[in-house]
């Protein structure tokens, strides 16, 4: 026996150093039902600690003397050129300026709108700029090394970017270092989105280290060079970022209903130097902007609006009430807009108490608002005044009335919902174009702040036009 | 019964060497930065397999299969955990090749840079063989395999070797 094991001593020393592997190995794989496996590092972690501790301070230091010297050379050379650029930049900041105050207003638009869709925008909240300091050194890994670890804040899963498009995702993060695997990795994937045709799909690297969206159907119409971005579906990328463009459009042999869909990386994934690490994503949902919205608006319809009414006008509202009432029934009401005055009149939706004023359309609304229509003839002089004053500003006579008419509760409901509705819609409040229907305006059991009056608070039925 | 080992080597040939312990930690460990740290700027570098030539070295002048074997099995777990293969994938493929290599070079002059050229694009050639099953059947990816990137890189990797392995015939000891 003893001879037997002298004999093999290699060979039995081979087998069990690969043995000792095999098992490692074994522990390290996950192998899903049905798919191919995937490597977990939970066991293998100290390994990777120490091996990336004893190497990375050789890597940072070389990459900060790289760094600093190439620096102060490129410094030494932009000097001759300073002024004339300085110029140029000079210029560029006054255009830019320009456009940014332009964007702004898109911007304030875009998230109106979104608020009013109740739409949840997920952005880029914070980031953290590291240096590249390595990579897996084999063709067939597609890794990086950044300078940033946990001391950092930086945690495993952050999208990292650059300001062209998304590099990757950290994968591990050690003390002072983390290693981000490429989008371009064979483990890689992001949901993304093709900026026309707005098909979604996954993106993922290959062995190769290419970019293929998969799955998508050879019906699709996709055309090379169109934009691809982030969806936002994978919750590890915020939505919009860019990831690259279409290359290459074909039938994928494999997969035969499917194409192959190429993407070029909109950053240069071979030569990254330097990468942003998103170390926040900020979310932005639409109550947040709304509540926002509300104290100006609150605050320009204060200015606006008187809050109590002057006994003399009290009194021209009383004798031009009659005159208009009888004479016209619900006009007042016709001229109101249904697109101008929709936001005012969801606000007497809401002091009325209604459970839905969001899904009352304008007709309902205005159906719902008696302050043109309904009050007059119930002789009421501060619907009076606002039918008087419906057609230029639809927006006031409904705050008077809300004001005036009723007890401080439903003040400060008016005050809290108007302003929303306000805020969306301002613009437009004093159109004088009048599209609202005459039985809106005709509704005499509409709710106003005046009817709240009775101790009904109305559904949303009650702001229907009678049939 | 004794048997007389074969061998195509003279007994001169036939020379066992050691390293100091700075030279046998030092120098997989600068392959290994190397390795990772240069492709970052020169990205065609990553067709080298420094830590494979490196294995290869240790092994031909140690001419012991055991440590032959350990050198390899420990440079291609560090080399591992720089990648985002599951560790022991380069371990694996590595040993084998220090095994062979150390095997190897008991029985073949491998000093000389014709033999050195030709035993690095073998062995290239077989450690990328092994570690394309590996991937493949352990740990179930899927891993491209172009015969003529792979004869390129050996071929790479051959001439590499001879100017390489010159340079680190410096810090042979005899024992």
């Amino acid at each position: 026996m003893e001879n037997f094991f002298s004999r093999y001593k290699n060979p039995l020393a081979l087998m069990a150093i690969l043995f000792i592997q095999v098992v490692a190995l074994a522990t390290q794989v996950k192998r899903p039902e049905g798919g191919t496996g995937s490597a977990a590092s939970g066991g293998t972690r100290l390994i990777r600690v120490w091996t990336v501790t004893a190497i990375s301070p050789f890597e940072r230091a070389f990459v900060s003397t790289g760094s600093f010297l190439r620096r102060n050379f490129y410094n030494y050379i932009d000097l001759h050129n300073v002024r004339k650029q300085n110029r140029a930049l000079q210029a560029e900041v006054d255009q830019l300026k320009l456009e940014q105050v332009r964007l702004q207003q898109d911007a304030e638009q875009a998230r109106r709108l979104r608020s009013l869709l109740g739409f949840t925008q997920h952005y880029v909240g914070q980031l953290l700029p590291a240096q590249v300091i390595g990579t897996s050194g084999s063709e067939l890994s597609h890794l990086i090394q950044i300078d940033k670890g946990a001391k950092s804040g930086i945690k495993v899963d952050m999208p990292v970017i650059t300001p062209d498009g998304i590099v990757g995702k950290v994968k591990d993060v050690f003390p002072y270092t983390s290693q981000v695997l490429l989008i371009n990795d064979r483990d890689s994937g992001a949901g993304v989105i093709l900026q026309n045709s707005r098909l979604q799909g996954v993106l993922r690297g290959s062995p190769q280290g290419e970019l293929r969206i998969g799955e998508m159907m050879s019906d699709e119409k996709i055309e090379v060079g169109e934009e691809v971005v982030t969806s936002g579906g994978d919750r590890i990328y915020p939505k919009g970022l860019p990831v690259g463009t279409v290359s290459k459009v074909s039938p994928d042999k494999d997969n035969d209903p499917f194409l192959a869909v190429k993407v070029k990386p909109a950053a240069d994934i071979n030569r990254l130097e330097e990468v942003l690490i998103v170390t926040k994503i900020a979310q932005d949902g639409p109550d947040k902007n709304l509540q926002a919205s509300d104290v100006r608006a609150a605050d320009i319809l204060a200015e606006r609006l008187p809050s109590i009414p002057k006994p003399d006008e009290v009194k021209k509202a009383k004798a031009a009430a009659p005159a208009n009432a009888p004479g016209q029934g619900g006009k007042p009401a016709q001229k109101t807009t249904a697109s101008g005055t929709a936001p005012a009149v969801s606000a007497h939706a809401e002091t009325s108490h209604t459970a839905k004023p969001a899904a009352t359309t304008p007709t309902q609304k205005v159906a719902a608002n008696p302050a043109g229509a309904g009050n007059p003839a119930a002789g009421n002089p501060h619907s009076a005044s606002a039918s008087g004053q419906g057609t230029n500003k639809a927006g006031q006579p409904d705050q008077k009335a809300s004001h005036s008419g009723t007890g401080s509760a439903t003040e400060k409901k008016a005050g809290a919902s108007v302003p929303k509705a306000a805020n969306v819609s301002t613009p437009h409040a004093a159109e004088p174009k009048a599209t609202a229907t005459p039985k809106a305006g005709a509704s005499p059991s509409g709710v106003s702040p005046t009817t709240g009056d009775s101790g009904q608070p109305k559904p949303p039925e009650a702001g229907r036009p009678p049939q | 019964m004794n048997y007389a080992a074969v061998s195509l080597t003279s007994r001169e040939e036939i020379e066992v060497h050691r390293f100091s312990w700075p030279v046998s930690i030092g120098i997989p460990l600068l392959a290994i930065f190397i390795q990772v740290f240069f492709p970052l700027r020169l990205h065609f570098l990553a067709i080298f397999d420094l830590p494979l030539l490196v294995t290869i070295f240790f092994a031909v002048a140690r001419r012991r299969p055991i440590p032959g074997m350990i050198t390899g099995a420990l440079i291609g777990t560090v080399q591992d955990a720089w990648t985002s293969l599951p560790i022991g994938v380069n371990g694996i493929a590595k040993t084998i090749i220090g095994f062979l290599a150390s095997s190897l070079g008991v029985k073949l002059d491998v000093d000389n840079p014709g033999s050195r050229f030709l035993m690095t694009f073998t062995f290239f050639l077989v450690h990328r063989v092994i570690y394309v099953v590996i991937v493949l059947g352990l740990v179930g990816g899927n891993e491209p395999f172009s015969w003529r990137h792979t004869l390129l890189a050996a071929l790479a990797n051959a001439l590499l070797s001879v100017v390489l392995f010159a340079g680190l015939d410096k810090f042979k000891q005899r024992m």
